[in-house]
């Protein structure tokens, strides 16, 4: 793979907290190299404000392998960037070329609201989960591990809908700021195995009742969800949602 | 000598025994007692999850802005437990000695056999929280090969068992918050332990988004913060990842134990350059089918697939044919490191092996072939065929291998060099999981106790989760039962005062520094120290240079820092400034402790104490010991010993050839 360096315009979403109004501001970026991921170029610049007396731009991040979900960012109108299935931190810079303005920004929605520049809130998603994002079995309850056989297509669906990292980019790239991309990525998780059964009908209107109250927008089936997912979550699981829903609805119990 | 409090009688009788006669607590009194979690990886979240259900009060403290984001989260490979549902030998005494074995004897027997014994219902527990773990098509648990085993004991979730075994104990936890009995914090981080008659008694937290100082009180405390890895600034730990609540309890007395046994991890995509921020890791069960080579050439440039198959050397293979690929992370990141030295690397760095699938893209295409009787049919369709299987077993990994370095997997052997992954060492802990502070547990990677000198993959998934779900709920009732008399202290108390007073001293210094230099260029250059000479290799006169840098750069630090921004805001180069002080701190320790241990053992390799095929000389004679260190002020250390007695295993040279 051949290398290269590029010089880049970066316009940057600032805002000091959630009562600023906020603002964009350019600032350019040197010599970066096409093997560096996205993060580390946004440490190149950092490093130079830092340096210069500047306030650097406070952003979120951690593992920086693509699967604690704590990096967010809104790259070129893209949640996570142009990269499909890659999240902010997997995405490298040879995703770009010399001479490139690359606009970048938070999650925006009323439920995940601005702590400072580019990190934002998302205490919500951990309420919803509260709300029955879970199979209820205390420690030391359990019987043996396979004292219960799962259906292994089952059980990999199932594991596919559990692979959501919780970063919220569902909830960004939708024009409601809907949540139903992740609420139903648990649901199906955990009502797709026979230990989540018990608890199905509870669990679908308990989730949904926190979403409403945390100002989610509602699902019109755009599937730009999906499309930004970094997990490759489907929009299946919403109809499987609302299946479910429907049906705890109608079963009025 | 430290007394480890290790029950009396036969090793598989212990624990039995100590759960029988351990005291307890009334449901009553349980909901008065207020416990302290620091940390919500797996041991933090399965521990405040298991006490909340009990009962007690608990408050969870992380400083990500949700529990599921520790860094548990990133383990890849899976979780071992002496199950033995292969049939292949496996049982609790077999996983109880391959742990010891993997650990090079410098790990307690007591403590093992206990995680053995408790690694079934680890499993078990995580099953019924719905952890899609991995299935065979009849729907029961598939398992996998680990390093330093020669049974399949390994259960998993593709490549992303931590994440899983996480958003379990993580679940537990949040139905816990529902129900009142936990209380969680995020975006918190704990800055100072509150001692109050010489027992633990609570933490002074700060928030980070606002910059607050926060007293907390309770009747106990429990760190379960991970590793200190991030010593070496690159690592496969998280950004985030820190000593800093280890080491405040450290300077409040709890001893440190073993801080050189470090584990550098075999396969990790290689440093591309100087912009580097951490390094990623391929998991170990990779090498259930990838082969790892050099070409048998010096120096050669040619691409990998020019390179004929007899001027390949699979150098484990050759030097250890009993495990082959799979011998444990130690000796296999010497192997790649003395090969890259010896001037075989590969790669542009020339510090890389290759990690080669065409093998076993070729076997498994040759069993599609056979299973679904195609007969006949084209090499590349059998390579097709084969690539399939490798992508569900691997594809995630493949993904972000190629995400990184651009090159594809499937295509090109993986380019891998050795890295800084886990530490075994930590604050020491008795058989209980207490700290030398009364009061003060420490679980998962951030305890010493289990791993020795060297930890086996998937073992610590294992470890986080038994010590927060099925040890700490019974060894914390014991001490608590005495304290059922104690109420609540306020928190105007002198003790939390003072604490908070110290504190604010030092967030207070380090911004009125105004220096030139960043937090992020400290780090590196203390990560290069430690990483050039308490690295994979050690040796004297390199570890008592090291001491000498360290100090040099702690004084440069403490004079030249520069942090922007304000105390009381968002702040994230204030809480990195307060970490990358603590490692710098640590990072003297560890070096002091290298220079201590006068043996090779495990990860601890020491350059003068090597046998003549260059494996790892113990001394057992002089080294048989747990070094715990207390801390008496500024680089000043007093060395504490607790003897390690082997009842069961006779310790021998390690053997994997």
């Amino acid at each position: 793979m051949q290398h290269y360096t590029m010089n880049l315009t970066l316009k940057v979403w600032r805002q000091r907290n959630n009562k600023d109004a906020g603002r964009f501001e350019s600032y350019p970026v040197n010599n970066i190299s096409s093997e560096m991921s996205f993060l580390e170029m946004i440490d190149v610049l950092n490093e130079k404000l830092i340096t210069d007396g500047g306030d650097p731009i406070a952003f979120d991040h951690d593992c920086r392998e693509g699967i604690c979900g704590m990096c967010s960012m809104v790259i070129n109108g893209r949640p996570h960037g142009p990269w499909e299935e890659t999240t902010t931190c997997q995405l490298h810079m040879r995703a770009f070329k010399d001479g490139d303005m690359i606009t970048i920004e938070p999650f925006r929605a009323n439920a995940f609201p601005v702590v400072k520049d580019l990190a934002v809130n998302r205490g919500a998603f951990d309420r919803i989960i509260q709300s029955g994002g879970f199979i209820s079995v205390n420690t030391g309850n359990a019987v043996d591990g396979n004292s219960l056989p799962i259906d292994k297509d089952m059980a990999d669906e199932a594991f596919a809908a559990a692979a959501c990292i919780g970063c919220g980019a569902c909830v960004a790239a939708c024009k409601n700021a809907s949540a139903m991309l992740f609420l139903s990525a648990k649901v199906s998780h955990l009502s797709l195995l026979p230990q989540g059964k018990p608890e199905k009908k509870q669990r679908v209107v308990n989730m949904i009742a926190q979403m409403d109250k945390e100002g989610f927008g509602s699902c019109t089936n755009t599937y730009a969800c999906e499309a930004e997912c970094p997990k490759g979550i489907s929009v299946v699981n919403i109809a499987r949602l609302n299946r479910e829903y429907l049906g705890a609805s109608l079963s009025g119990d | 000598m430290l007394d480890s409090k290790i029950p009396v009688g036969p090793v598989h009788e212990k624990w039995t025994k100590y759960k029988g006669t351990v005291k307890l607590v009334n449901p009553a009194n349980k909901r008065k007692l207020e416990v302290i979690v620091v940390g919500t990886g797996l041991a933090g979240a399965s521990a405040a999850a298991s006490l909340g259900e009990m009962g007690y009060k608990v408050k969870a403290f992380c400083f990500q802005d949700s529990p599921r984001r520790a860094h548990s989260i990133a383990a890849q490979g899976g979780i071992n437990a002496a199950k033995n549902y292969q049939n292949d030998g496996d049982s609790v005494y077999r996983l109880f000695y391959d742990t010891i074995k993997g650990g090079d004897y410098r790990a307690r027997e007591g403590n093992v056999h206990r995680l053995a014994e408790v690694s079934t219902s680890i499993i078990d527990q995580c099953v019924a929280q719905g952890v899609p773990f991995a299935r065979e098509y009849g729907g029961l648990l598939s398992n996998r090969s680990f390093g330093g085993t020669q049974v399949q004991r390994t259960f998993y979730a593709a490549g992303q068992t931590g994440q899983q075994l996480l958003i379990g104990a993580y679940q537990a936890m949040e139905r816990q918050v529902a129900l009142g009995t936990v209380e969680q914090f995020t975006r918190h981080e704990m800055i100072e332990l509150v001692i109050i008659d010489g027992k633990a008694r609570g933490i002074i937290a700060r928030n980070l988004e606002t910059g607050e100082l926060e007293r907390h009180f309770g009747h106990a405390v429990l760190l379960c913060t991970g590793g200190y890895g991030n010593v070496f600034y690159l690592s496969t730990n998280a950004m985030g990842s820190n000593v800093t609540a280890a080491w405040k309890a450290h300077k409040q007395g709890a001893y440190f134990a073993n801080p050189c046994f470090t584990q550098i991890h075999p396969t990790c995509i290689p440093v591309s350059g100087d912009h580097q921020s951490k390094l990623t890791l391929m998991s170990e069960s990779l090498r259930n089918d990838g082969r790892i080579w050099v070409p048998a050439k010096q120096g050669d440039n040619r691409k990998p697939n020019e390179i004929p198959e007899e001027e390949r050397d699979y150098y484990l293979e050759r030097r250890y044919p009993a495990f082959g690929n799979l011998v444990p992370r130690d000796v296999a990141s010497r192997a790649a490191k003395e090969r890259c030295d010896a001037g075989y690397g590969v790669g542009s760095s020339k510090q890389a092996v290759y990690l080669d699938y065409a093998a076993a893209i070729q076997r498994y295409g040759k069993a599609e072939v056979s299973k679904r009787n195609l007969g006949n049919i084209s090499a590349e369709a059998i390579t097709n065929l084969g690539k399939e299987v490798v992508k569900e077993k691997y594809g995630n990994l493949f993904n972000m291998y190629e995400k990184i370095t651009g090159e594809n997997p499937y295509e090109v052997p993986m380019r891998i060099y050795p890295a800084v992954h886990y530490t075994m060492g930590g604050l020491w802990v008795d058989y209980e999981l207490k700290t030398t502070i009364d009061g003060l547990y420490a679980l998962g990677e951030a305890n010493f106790s289990e791993h020795g000198a060297n930890r086996l993959g998937a073992s610590a998934l294992m470890q986080g989760l038994a010590d927060g779900y099925f040890v700490i709920p019974y060894t914390l009732g014991n001490y608590l039962a005495d304290d059922i008399r104690t109420s609540n202290i306020p928190t105007d108390h002198p003790a939390f005062v003072e604490a908070e007073n110290k504190a604010t001293e030092r967030i207070n210094k380090l911004m009125s520094i105004k220096g030139k230099q960043t937090v992020e260029s400290f780090h590196k250059r203390l990560g290069k120290i430690i990483w050039d000479k308490c690295g994979m290799a050690r040796n004297e006169e390199g570890l008592k240079q090291a001491i000498a840098e360290v100090r040099a750069l702690r004084e440069e630090f403490w004079s030249d820092v520069r942090i922007p921004g304000e105390i009381n805001e968002f702040n994230p180069e204030l809480d990195k400034a307060g970490r990358v002080a603590d490692f710098i701190e640590l990072g003297e320790l560890m070096c002091l402790d290298a220079l201590e241990r006068n043996e090779s053992c495990g990860g601890h390799f020491r350059e003068e104490f090597q046998t003549p095929d260059g494996e790892a000389l113990r001394d057992d004679e002089n080294y048989m010991y747990v070094a715990a260190w207390e801390n008496k002020g500024v680089s000043d250390w007093v060395l504490h010993k607790e003897e390690l007695k082997y009842e069961i295993v006779k310790p021998s040279q390690r053997s994997y050839k």
